[in-house]
């Protein structure tokens, strides 16, 4: 699922030498992702794509000193995070707290056994879940499944969009998350888990509808 | 020792953990006792990481020429 391997170390070299070939290739390579994740801090497309200018430029000042400690990628993101931060509208919540505060379920607790039954807590029967459908790749299904994905990936609160689309969108893991957002594993999970949660219940009701 | 049994409205709550790596030992088996048994999180575990799957494939917004040579005037000025 990682979308961003690549001869690193090179890449670095080249851009040191200031090589145009090897800055493109970063850009082709980090830009899209850049602009989506930027576009979870602020309001409109315009200030997404200043913040990711602002981001090569910020990199470009600093290759000199960049020793490879963290990969490439986290650096480039780190810096965009901050830059967008600060161009952010929104105000920065207290994120763990508002968290851990919430503790409903992921799923429709209406579709459990109450307490009165003799298995309270399992599936109802006409609630119980039914596998996905295999969808082969370019079929329509498929098409129509990563449609509603994206578009219930943008209703997401912003945080869990941010941190959903880093995993499994980008592909990174928890720690590189964790580190970009300066938030805690527990968070991350749970944001992780309310995010692809909400998506998981969009297509089951499609399919329901569908299939 | 046979873990205490964990509940489906338990069990989907711990999905992205239990995916992750990150359950403990004994959350662990006993996720995968409850799985060995129950179709319905077994189904519930399937569609969820095929959602997973799909959110992996949805594609990025195409670069918009103009500001991907915008981005490169910027690099031949730092140059």
């Amino acid at each position: 699922m990682t979308r961003t391997t690549g001869d690193e170390a090179a890449l670095v070299a080249a851009l040191k030498n200031g090589d145009e070939a090897a800055f493109v290739d970063l850009v082709d390579l980090h830009t899209p992702a850049m602009l989506r994740v930027a576009r979870g801090y602020v309001p409109s497309r315009e200030i997404a794509e200043e913040v990711v200018q602002e981001t090569w430029i910020a990199l470009l000042k600093g290759i000199g000193s960049f020793e490879a400690r963290s990969s490439l990628r986290t650096w480039l993101f780190t810096i965009l995070i901050n830059t967008a931060k600060r161009r952010g509208v929104r105000e920065r919540r207290d994120v763990d707290v508002a968290v851990l505060a919430f503790t409903g379920g992921t799923v429709d607790p209406a579709r459990f056994r109450g307490s009165d039954d003799p298995y309270p807590g399992h599936w109802l029967p006409s609630e119980v879940p039914a596998p996905f459908p295999d969808t082969p790749e370019g079929s329509v299904l498929s098409k129509e499944l990563i449609a509603l994905a994206r578009r219930e990936l943008d209703k997401l609160p912003e945080r869990q969009r941010v941190v959903v689309t880093m995993r499994d969108m980008l592909g990174m893991d928890s720690a590189e998350v964790c580190e970009l957002l300066n938030i805690s594993v527990a968070n991350q999970r749970v944001l992780l888990h309310r995010g692809r949660a909400a998506v998981r219940q969009v297509l089951e009701d499609y399919l329901r509808e569908t299939t | 020792m046979t873990p205490w049994p964990i509940d489906c409205n338990e069990l989907v709550e711990l999905v992205t953990a239990y995916l992750d790596g990150s359950l403990d030992l004994d959350d662990r088996a006993r996720f995968d006792a409850h799985l060995l048994e129950c179709d319905g999180c077994e189904n519930y575990l399937q569609q969820f990481s095929a959602t997973v799957s799909t959110v992996g494939k949805i594609p990025f917004d195409e670069l918009d020429p103009a500001f991907r040579s915008r981005l490169i005037s910027a690099f031949k000025d730092w140059r």
